[in-house]
């Protein structure tokens, strides 16, 4: 259908909801289906040199020469930077783009290292030359002599005195406590105390296209920098960086090949433009699949240790939780990472003694930075685990163990700040048990177990960075509409979300609406596309612009059909007097109309998160995040106690998604999520031995292929009672975070005994079966 | 060694083009500006590379430019277009099973393969023929669905 073209209206749907909440093909569908759409990799340049980064071997030691001579001396090289060359070039490694934060002390790390170099594949050097063959040539000609140092691997090692040194005073990158209640007189009225300890691992995002960009410098000496990142704001670090003013970088984001987190801090975009600005050439920069395994950040492991202190009768009524992440070599956003796992330390249960004490600890491995779930991930791992646990001992079923301790509407999480939306977690758990339907028996020495998980999650930044977002909606002459909205998209559907509430709230079809997005200076800036922020900022910015172009038209329309605007409504691309639906207009005649009147049909929008003060980081107490989404997920495993080999028979993840504005992307994201949170349980590690990775490629790097995974049901409920746009919650990350304490408990329900450490590897499981035939 | 000349011909459009010994099929697309040809390990892991050669599902990484020489090759995005879509193509659209994207021109191209030789496989039968096709968004449920739609 042309923009021209309209059903009668008695075709239309005029229910209340028409483009929002139904399963719409999505706007970048077939341009993703059928090849057309560009990725960062795709794009060429007339005169384009290709880049190179020369990175460390080692994982701690002094830099005592670095010889580029002969690489500069290579016939087709452009360029060799070294940190000689670019004495200012740092970044700040915390507090991607956005708003006016004050960065954190000690954040900022050298783009490339100059004396020392703290983990194995640190960048040091950067070549662009006329071929990436020659790039990887003058790579190899480079010299550099190192001059080892003690590294230090573990976290609880590098905490001790005399430790050495990875980052000054003491390694320890941030410190969080919760101190709630009285804990000791809580113990002391505890009937049981349990105490467990819970560990996870190194973890890989694996998206499916490695980091890539171009930037070129233009006639206003702007630094153009096309790239897939999931913040385009970071142009002013980058801008700082490489010593020009904000309004000299533009980076324009292409879609994104996958994101979850690990294209959240600067990756690739830092190099190009430095090397552009070195060559005023365009440059090129594409990472291999070993060069993307090197250079990104991981997910953090975690040791958590739970003191569980319940009465016979199910409630707990103390808790005191210990938490140590492994920052590896640079802060980056470990800090806030150990932030949101000190805030679901305890999940969603009441409990009124609490103590939390989190830490987060440099060390010579690859650094940690933001992974989907961003701590609160790995908080679950543990609370989702040590609550079967304490079931276990008072001899209760677990989901009525939990029911005596969910949190409500109402009541209060670990840092005092009050749940003001549904708490569906009861019906959730229930749903997704129930959907397993019949139990499949025990096969000879296969074992079969089930276990589920229920966890909170929030959605929205935290609100102390006071996070804005800015949408355009415009509409045309004929009636079509125009989308102008900076949020990247990862592929998760942030492009459309927009377009289906555009589309809803002015009375056209998705096919009406295009979508301008992800850059940095032609697109309103819209904030990061992480902590499952985009929906609810960009989305609710989205409705406010298109809410103030509706009402435009709305008058006009009113105006010419002497009605109050009241009686006016917008479908199927018209106008109509509501009780009179013979009374309409085709939007194209109405925006015209609004053209020649002069009225104004593009509208800026800002959207606020509200605002609050930094908490105090010894005692934390008050409001952190915008809202909570809170979920279930529950699965059966099949064990097989001779050989060790998990086989997942089936998946189901119930969430309360407050609106889903496209129910067939929120299934997406709840199937894709609990695969990311399975695959960390059961096969997923980049093993790190003195700080060099074993695990290289995917060959070695194991995610799961459609083999390893039953397709996982979705149920959507949908209370209406987020703080997004239509009532929506986030979905992004709190599918994945159920998936892998719901896993891990399966396996400890199969073969009766708990396996503490992820991943939970055949091996490990014939290890605990003969531990416990053992009697340990 | 020095470069030869292959032919390749890409969706129908044929190509003589000189290209080094060590060249990968996967290269020579992409400087021929197939870029739907999707480059995410170079080591056979991810199957976003996958091409049809000579009606075989490869993964083009895999191969030599040398080795296609003479051959007929097809890409996703030779399949159809935004105008005429490949009903793989619009079935993958509508089943949301393209979330980034990345992956999905070489998964289209496994279940091409197995529709060309079994217009009605099981769903394990298309597990299999995409175990080789990486996907780290959509946890294959909707990726299965779509194409059991254009095989029913």
């Amino acid at each position: 259908m042309t923009a021209y073209e309209r059903k009668p209206l008695s075709e239309v749907d005029l229910s209340p909801m028409r483009q929002v909440g139904k399963p719409l093909r999505r706007v970048d569908a077939l341009g993703k289906t059928t090849g057309t759409t560009v990725y960062a990799g795709d794009f060429e340049m007339v005169n384009m040199l290709h880049a190179k980064v020369f990175r460390s071997s080692e994982s701690s030691a002094r830099i005592v020469g670095l010889d580029v001579s002969q690489a500069r001396a290579l016939e087709g090289v452009a360029c060799v930077l070294t940190a000689q060359d670019l004495p200012d070039a740092r970044l700040a490694t915390d507090m991607p783009g956005q708003t006016g934060q004050e960065e954190r002390k000690g954040s900022k790390a050298p783009v490339l290292a100059s004396d020392r170099v703290r983990f194995v594949g640190e960048p040091i050097a950067l070549v662009a030359a006329e071929t990436l063959e020659i790039a990887e040539r003058a790579v190899g000609l480079i010299d550099v002599e190192y001059e080892p140092l003690p590294g230090v691997y573990d976290p609880l090692e590098a905490m001790k005195p005399g430790a050495p040194k990875v980052s000054e005073p003491d390694n320890v990158v941030a410190t969080w406590k919760v101190n709630k209640g009285d804990i000791e007189a809580g113990f002391a009225q505890a009937d049981h105390i349990v105490e467990n300890t819970f560990t996870t691992h190194f973890v890989d995002h694996a998206y499916l296209e490695p980091e890539a960009g171009v930037a070129w410098i233009d006639d206003q000496d702007v630094i153009n920098i096309r790239v897939c990142t999931q913040v385009v704001e970071h142009f002013r670090s980058i801008a700082e960086a490489v010593g020009v003013p904000h309004n000299k970088v533009h980076v324009q984001g292409t879609m994104i090949g996958g994101g979850f987190g690990g294209k959240e801090d600067i990756t690739v975009e830092i190099f190009l433009a430095l090397l552009t600005k070195a060559t005023r050439r365009p440059v090129k920069l594409v990472y291999t699949r070993e060069e993307s395994i090197l250079a990104h950040s991981k997910r953090h492991p975690f040791i958590i240790t739970h003191r569980t202190g319940v009465t016979e009768d199910g409630r707990i009524i103390a808790a005191d939780i210990e938490m140590i992440a492994n920052a590896g070599a640079y802060p980056y956003l470990s800090p806030y990472v150990s932030l949101y796992a000190t805030v679901t330390a305890n999940g969603p249960y009441r409990i009124d003694n609490l103590r939390v004490d989190t830490k987060a600890v440099a060390t010579n491995n690859p650094f940690t930075s933001a992974f989907r779930g961003f701590g609160a991930a790995q908080s679950a791992v543990a609370y989702e685990q040590q609550m079967d646990e304490v079931a276990r001992v008072l001899g209760m079923d677990p989901l009525e163990f939990r029911r005596a301790n969910y949190l409500e509407t109402g009541d209060e999480n670990a840092i005092g700040q009050e749940i003001e939306s549904a708490v569906w977690l009861e019906e959730e758990a229930t749903r997704a048990l129930a959907a397993l339907g019949d139990r499949t028996p025990d096969d000879g020495p296969v074992r079969v177990g089930r276990g589920f998980a229920t966890t909170m999650q929030s959605y929205g930044r935290i609100m102390w960075f006071h996070d804005t977002s800015r949408s355009w909606v415009g509409m045309e002459q004929d009636g079509t509409v125009v989308v102008r909205c900076g949020a990247p998209d990862v592929g998760a559907g942030q492009v459309n979300s927009l377009c289906q509430i555009a589309a809803e709230v002015l009375g056209v079809g998705l096919e009406d609406v295009t979508v301008y997005h992800s850059d940095s200076a032609l697109t309103p800036l819209a904030g990061t596309t992480t902590a499952t922020r985009q929906l609810f900022m960009s989305g609710n910015a989205t409705l406010k612009a298109a809410r103030m172009v509706r009402e435009v038209l709305v008058e006009r329309a009113a105006e010419h059909f002497e009605v109050e605007p009241e009686a006016i409504d917008l479908a199927g691309r018209r106008a109509y007097v509501k009780d009179d639906v013979e009374r309409e207009l085709p939007l194209s005649d109405l925006a015209k109309m609004c053209a020649a009147d002069g009225m104004k049909l593009q509208h800026l929008a800002l959207f606020t998160a509200p605002f609050t003060d930094q908490l105090d980081p010894d005692d934390l107490h008050g409001d952190l995040f915008p809202d909570f989404t809170f979920s279930a997920h529950a699965v059966e495993v099949a064990v097989d106690t001779e050989t060790g080999e998990i086989t997942l028979l089936k998946s189901v993840g119930c969430h309360d998604v407050g609106r889903a504005i496209n129910p067939t992307a929120v299934e997406g994201q709840i199937q894709g999520g609990s695969a990311q949170g399975i695959g960390w349980a059961l096969m997923e590690e980049v093993q790190v031995d003195e700080g060099v990775t074993q695990t290289p490629s995917l060959s070695e790097y194991l995610i799961p292929t459609a083999k390893d995974l039953p397709k996982t049901q979705a149920i959507i409920l949908e209370s209406g009672t987020g703080v997004g746009p239509f009532g929506a919650k986030g979905i992004g990350e709190p599918s994945l975070t159920p998936a892998a304490p719901a896993v891990a408990n399966a396996v400890a329900d199969a073969i009766g005994v708990r396996i503490p450490d992820l991943p939970i590897t055949p091996e490990k499981v014939l290890e605990a079966l003969d531990r416990r035939r053992a009697g340990g | 060694m020095q470069s030869e000349m292959v032919t390749l011909t890409v969706n129908g459009r044929r190509h003589e083009v000189p290209v080094p010994p060590h060249a990968t099929l996967l290269q020579a697309l992409r400087d021929l500006g197939y870029t739907d040809v999707k480059n995410g390990c170079e080591k056979g892991d991810c199957g976003a590379c996958a091409v049809l050669l000579d009606g075989r599902a490869v993964n083009s990484c895999l191969v030599l430019a040398w080795q296609a020489d003479g051959s007929e090759i097809v890409t996703g995005a030779g399949l159809g277009t935004l105008d005429d879509p490949h009903p793989l193509q619009e079935a993958f659209a509508d089943a949301g099973a393209a979330q980034c994207g990345y992956c999905t021109p070489g998964m289209i191209i496994s279940a091409k393969a197995l529709l060309d030789r079994n217009p009605n496989p099981t769903e394990e039968e298309i597990r299999e023929a995409i175990a080789g096709n990486l996907c780290r968004c959509t946890g294959y449920a909707q990726i299965i669905e779509a194409i059991q739609r254009v095989s029913e």
